[in-house]
């Protein structure tokens, strides 16, 4: 079930667009802030919410990259391995990352603080390297900076 | 020189808000659009003006709002969708015009949706532009209050709503058709064309696609005239042109500068050179869908027509600088895991081809290429040629391929001999 907030959300959404469905990717990214990710309840619930199929709502929710439908982490570090970041050492930002969380691309700390994801590109590549951890920008990346970006999200 | 797109952009700064851009006679084309100009007067103006398109292809802006049937089709609305998605790896010129100066987009979006019949309009935007978000609508807000947007605009009886869509991901949705069906909440897989957007586009309705930079340039127009938008560059092909430099240079950054200007002057006087102990090797120069280019072709003028004659494409006209301490191999490898991570899957060359491509070159960077895998890589830049796939994902992903193979054989074929990359 849709909580009432979830609602409001969604169909403050719905204003933009001729007709519900066409709220769908937006609804996904309410219910996803609401509940950290896309379960399969939740693609249910946004199904019954726009008039859609289960089905219809799932091949949207596993499209589109920033939509999470396994569980995350409290915190999703989004580190960027595109070709600018390549060339100025996103490599060693990565082996410094892992190791200190013991997290390999695709994982969750067991504790649930972190969850450690690829990008292809942030915008950032006059910066890079750069990450993002969940809304925020960090770039011009050395190893010594990490500890201190990582302290502040618990 | 004159920098109009930039000139209120100060980094570090907030944006000019709605009463700074207005007293800086920022709305001042808008203005004098609704007012005193038809929408045949605005087409007509822009199309002469000769402004392309600054999304990577360059068409021509005036005939793409043309293209648009003056009479909307029964009673539903036309549409105007500003592409902001810019998700190319080395792209990062819109998220400066949008974080800097957002009403200038806007200015621009309410002369083309006017000049093309549009009552609704989009911004669509890349997911990791928060702060962007932000900036855009409070500007939104702002014009509304101003009775820039919304009913009966300026007394004028023209009506304009403009919405945002911040995406979710996939930067398959910076092409047209794809974005359209994102932003009708579906997959964002591309369409058919023929019918093109123009006829049958947003929820089946006329519609025209601009990106962002070139949103940005219609109120200059229309205020100061195409002779002026001619002559601010050097070349045939009017107006300034935002280009970006990344890798390896003293100074990466983003300058606004005459269309035209040289590719050496962008690399070596505003980038400031190469990096103490590096050299150039090769420069993508507009995106990673565009084929490399050389020292020797330093000289290029970066216009669409001169980098097209020099084998490659102007694209967005952020570069990407590859040095001689990075692996061409691996850098090319960055490019192509990229496009393969990001084919739609909507058809077979592209959803399977990409792939296969990523993983031979894989191969060479772990050493166990052998010398026919050369030959299967220059294959794929055929198989995946334009024509051959639904969209042109995968072949501007073979752009840097094929010129890679070209330009940097010899170490491919290092890779080989030596089973291990030179470079690691
Ligand atoms: C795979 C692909 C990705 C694209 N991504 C973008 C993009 O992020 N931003 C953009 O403005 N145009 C992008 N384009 C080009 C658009 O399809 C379209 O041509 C452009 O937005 C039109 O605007 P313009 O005429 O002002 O250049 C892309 C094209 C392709 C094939
Ligand atoms: S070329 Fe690639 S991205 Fe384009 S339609 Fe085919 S599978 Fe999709
Ligand atoms: S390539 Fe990493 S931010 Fe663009």
């Amino acid at each position: 079930m849709l909580t009432d907030k979830e609602k409001d959300d969604i169909h403050k959404e719905m204003n933009q667009y001729p007709y519900p469905e066409a709220t769908c990717i937006d609804a996904l990214k309410v219910v996803q802030y609401h509940r950290g990710w896309i379960s399969d309840d939740a693609v249910e619930d946004i199904a019954n919410e726009l008039k859609m199929t289960v089905d219809e709502v799932d091949s949207v929710a596993t499209f589109y990259t920033r939509i999470y439908r396994k569980p995350v982490g409290r915190n999703i570090i989004l580190l960027c391995d595109g070709t600018s970041c390549l060339v100025m050492g996103y490599e060693s930002v990565y082996e410094y990352i892992s190791k200190k969380l013991n997290l390999k691309f695709g994982e969750t700390t067991d504790d649930k603080r972190f969850t450690l994801l690829p990008v292809s590109c942030l915008g950032d590549c006059d910066h890079s390297p750069a990450l993002m951890i969940n809304d925020d920008h960090y770039n011009n990346l050395t190893v010594n900076k990490i500890d201190e970006i990582l302290e502040k999200y618990l | 020189m004159e920098t109009p797109l930039t000139q209120y952009i100060k980094p570090d700064r907030l944006p000019p808000g709605i009463e700074d851009y207005k007293k800086a006679g920022g709305y001042s084309g808008t203005i004098k659009a609704i007012k005193e100009m038809s929408p045949s007067d605005i087409k007509t103006l822009v199309k002469s003006s000769g402004l392309s398109g600054r999304g990577g292809a360059g068409f021509p802006t005036g005939v793409k709002w043309e293209l648009v049937p003056v009479d909307a089709n029964g009673n539903g609305y036309k549409y105007l969708v500003a592409n902001a998605d810019e998700m190319e790896p080395g792209t990062f010129k819109d998220r400066y015009l949008l974080e800097g100066n957002p009403h200038q987009l806007l200015a621009g979006m309410i002369i083309a949706s006017y000049a093309i019949g549009a009552q609704k309009a989009y911004i669509f935007l890349r997911w990791a532009y928060k702060k962007a978000e932000a900036i855009i609508r409070k500007a939104i807000a702002e014009a509304y209050d101003a009775g820039y947007l919304g009913n009966n605009i300026l007394g004028t009886g023209y009506d304009l709503d403009i919405y945002i869509h911040s995406s979710a991901g996939r930067y398959i949705c910076g092409e047209e058709t794809a974005l359209l069906n994102s932003l009708e909440g579906k997959r964002g897989i591309p369409r058919t064309k023929p019918p093109f957007p123009a006829i049958s586009g947003l929820f089946g309705q006329p519609t025209a696609v601009n990106n962002v930079e070139t949103l940005c340039w219609i109120s200059h127009i229309i205020e100061k005239g195409a002779d002026w938008f001619r002559k601010l560059s050097l070349t045939g092909e009017g107006g300034t042109k935002l280009y970006g430099v990344s890798g390896r240079v003293r100074n990466p950054g983003l300058w606004e500068l005459p269309m035209g200007t040289t590719m050496r002057e962008i690399i070596y006087d505003h980038a400031g050179g190469m990096l103490e102990g590096y050299k150039l090797k090769g420069v993508i120069p507009g995106g990673v869908s565009t084929d490399f280019m050389i020292e020797s072709q330093l000289d290029t003028k970066m216009d669409f027509a001169s980098v097209r004659a020099a084998g490659s494409r102007l694209g967005t006209g952020t570069m990407i600088v590859l040095d001689d301490k990075t692996c061409p191999v691996a850098f090319i490898h960055s490019m192509i895991k990229f496009f393969a991570q990001e084919s739609c899957g909507w058809c077979t060359p592209c959803r399977e081809g990409l792939p296969w491509v990523e993983k031979i070159l894989a191969s060479f960077e772990n050493g166990t290429a052998k010398y026919d895998d050369i030959e299967i890589l220059e294959f794929h830049t055929q198989y995946m040629a334009p024509g051959n796939t639904f969209c042109a994902h995968a072949p501007g992903a073979m752009e840097p391929l094929q010129s890679g193979l070209r330009y940097f054989r010899e170490e491919f074929v290092r890779h080989i001999n030596e089973k291990h990359c030179p470079w690691r």
